[in-house]
């Protein structure tokens, strides 16, 4: 028995010696031809993908450039102190556009306020303290069916449940409910991504000195993760600026000689504006310029937001680092 | 020698959902001793240290059957206040696992999550949690600076002075010295020698001459069993089982 096992494993050394040696012998003829073939393919991918790849890079460097450099050459002619400061006049064809300004700018804050202490308590609940099951998997299909919601569809929910069911009246108040509602998807998942970034050893040591859930994740686990969590908030507040569905039914109006006065004004907002100013208006040409520069004074606004966020982020991440 | 009995456990039984992870584990310790747990990998060290301060209880679906008394009260029974047993009962880990926080800020946390708000009392304990952790002297210049910036040993001495600041009578450390160069572990060996004057400590560890150097009861386990517990001269010099005589000796598997 012994011995015919190792006869038989004799056997198959040898067998597998020869056909070493054979490839062996065959080697300098695959070099060349086949060898060869398979380099040259294999480069000609390399080299096109990594084409691919850049040429994709590029040309969403591209848009945006295009997009900032025809914005800037049409509108910046529009933008004079008077056009910061002034309210629209004669049928918004001449005048300036603040009350847009503050509008957006007070929308915003006001969505923001309703979407992130939501977004980022649901956030906390479903990636704290929820077990994983049935219920969770239920919440989390709402939650992403809620971020592939139209915007319009907003916009029409916002005008039957807070405008007329609630009777807000078309105000900031609705429009910011609205909103919050559109924008907290956003929060809630980028809020969860920042709690997941946090190491459960930070948890569990937090745990073994004897603090309390709550201890934890107020004490460690939110500071360790603001910096995350305040994308989310950036990204709302983007959002928010910048809609116009959501808030056209609920919020804004054509025009408004007047600045909002509380949480029930209705107001006139950038992104309506120019929405109204290309197509509604009873001098759509004539208006052109107005409405480049209204577009320059949008995405000043939002960019510089997203600066001011991201700056106080950074700030806050080299304190915390991890 | 008279020592105090501190932790008992009695027939302790340990499941993760359907899988029995310890088997029946009867096993004291005693004031101002270390004890070391060892045992080849998955043996279930870990998982029996962290049933001493409940930490397993933040794994869904495990289940505990038998006691584990400390100072006489089992801490399973439903009165058992969890938050303040790990209050008594610290843990060092085997990765250094400092908050993303400054060395000041670490040290204080147990201290603040326990109501204290007096600044001068806290500066006053960090100081001596840090002096216990033998590490004041490299920190003491740098109190306010990130901890993340510390090297891995000195880390791991900022966790444990972090959990001798809540002031526990137990100090349970699993693997301490693994991510550790010589120099540091050799640092923390002597401050769990002088840290034994005034605490139970359990270590687990894979290095042999470790468990002699540091402790003085040892106790081996093998596939969720405790094969044998003794004073640590007699495990290592005159094993009574061969299996632990094996694994000692590295004649193992
Ligand atoms: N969270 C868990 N869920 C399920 N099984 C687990 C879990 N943690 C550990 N186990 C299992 O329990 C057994 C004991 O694990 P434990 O971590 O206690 O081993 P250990 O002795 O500490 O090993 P090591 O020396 O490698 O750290 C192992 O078989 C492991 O796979
Ligand atoms: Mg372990």
């Amino acid at each position: 028995m012994r011995n015919s096992t190792s006869a038989a494993n004799n056997l198959h050394d040898h067998e597998i010696t020869t056909i070493h040696e054979r490839q062996l012998q065959l080697r300098p003829e695959f070099k060349k031809v086949f060898h060869v073939k398979i380099q040259k393919r294999k480069k000609l991918f390399q080299h096109l993908f990594y084409f691919l790849f850049r040429l994709a890079a590029f040309i969403n460097f591209a848009a945006l450039a295009i997009i900032i450099y025809f914005i800037l050459s049409n509108g910046l002619n529009a933008i004079t102190w008077e056009f910061l400061t002034k309210p629209p006049v004669d049928s918004m064809t001449r005048g300036g556009i603040l009350p847009c300004i503050i509008g957006t700018v007070c929308l915003s804050i006001c969505s923001v306020s309703v979407a992130f202490p939501v977004g980022v308590f649901s956030a906390i609940y479903l990636n704290e303290y929820a077990k994983q099951g049935f219920v969770l998997r239920v919440i989390r299909l709402c939650i992403n069916n809620l971020a592939g919601v139209p915007s319009v569809v907003y916009g029409l929910f916002g005008l039957a449940f807070f405008v007329i069911y609630l009777e807000m009246g078309v105000s900031i108040i609705a429009g910011a409910l609205t909103l919050g509602i559109m924008t907290f998807p956003v929060v809630i998942g980028s809020t969860e991504e920042a709690l997941k970034a946090v190491p459960d050893t930070y948890r569990e040591a937090s745990t073994g000195l004897g603090a309390t859930k709550l201890q934890t994740i107020l004490r460690v686990v939110l500071p360790t993760a603001l910096p995350g969590i305040l994308t989310g908030g950036i990204l709302g507040i983007s959002r928010a600026a910048g809609e116009t569905a959501p808030v056209m039914f609920t919020a804004a109006v054509f025009f408004s000689p007047k600045l909002p006065s509380g949480i029930f004004s209705e107001i006139m907002i950038l992104p309506y504006h120019i929405y109204v100013l290309a197509t509604a208006g009873t001098e759509i040409e004539a208006t052109r310029e107005l409405q480049y520069g209204t577009a320059l004074v949008l995405i000043t606004l939002v960019l510089s937001m997203n600066l001011i966020a991201i700056i106080y982020r950074a700030k806050l991440r080299k304190k915390t680092k991890i | 020698m008279d020592k105090k009995l501190k932790i008992r456990s009695k027939n302790l039984n340990f499941y993760y959902s359907q899988f029995k992870a310890l088997h029946d584990i009867s096993l004291d310790f005693y004031e101002n001793q270390a004890t070391a747990l060892i045992g080849p990998s998955g043996c279930g060290k870990s998982t029996f240290l962290r049933c001493l301060n409940r930490m397993n209880d933040l794994i869904t679906g495990i289940r505990v059957e038998g006691s584990i008394l400390i100072d006489g009260k089992n801490i399973y029974d439903p009165s058992i206040d969890v938050v303040s047993l790990r209050g008594r009962v610290g843990m060092v880990f085997q990765k250094p696992n400092p908050f993303p926080k400054t060395i000041f800020e670490n040290v204080a946390y147990g201290l603040k999550i326990k109501g204290i708000k007096d600044k001068n009392l806290i500066a006053e304990y960090v100081e001596k949690s840090l002096r216990a952790g033998a590490l004041w002297d490299e920190v003491k210049d740098r109190l306010n600076n990130t901890a993340l910036g510390l090297s891995g040993g000195q880390q791991q001495r900022l966790c444990i002075a972090r959990a001798l600041a809540v002031n526990p009578d137990v100090l349970l450390m699993d693997e301490p010295c693994s991510a550790l160069d010589p120099i540091a572990t050799q640092k923390i060996e002597e401050l769990i020698h002088d840290l034994k004057k005034s605490y139970t400590i359990i270590i687990v560890t894979h290095n042999m001459q470790q468990a002699a150097r540091t402790s003085d009861i040892t106790a081996f386990f093998y596939m969720g069993k405790l094969i044998e517990a003794g004073k640590t001269d007699t495990i290592f010099t005159n094993p009574a089982l061969k299996t632990t005589e094996d694994y000692i000796t590295g004649r193992f598997g």
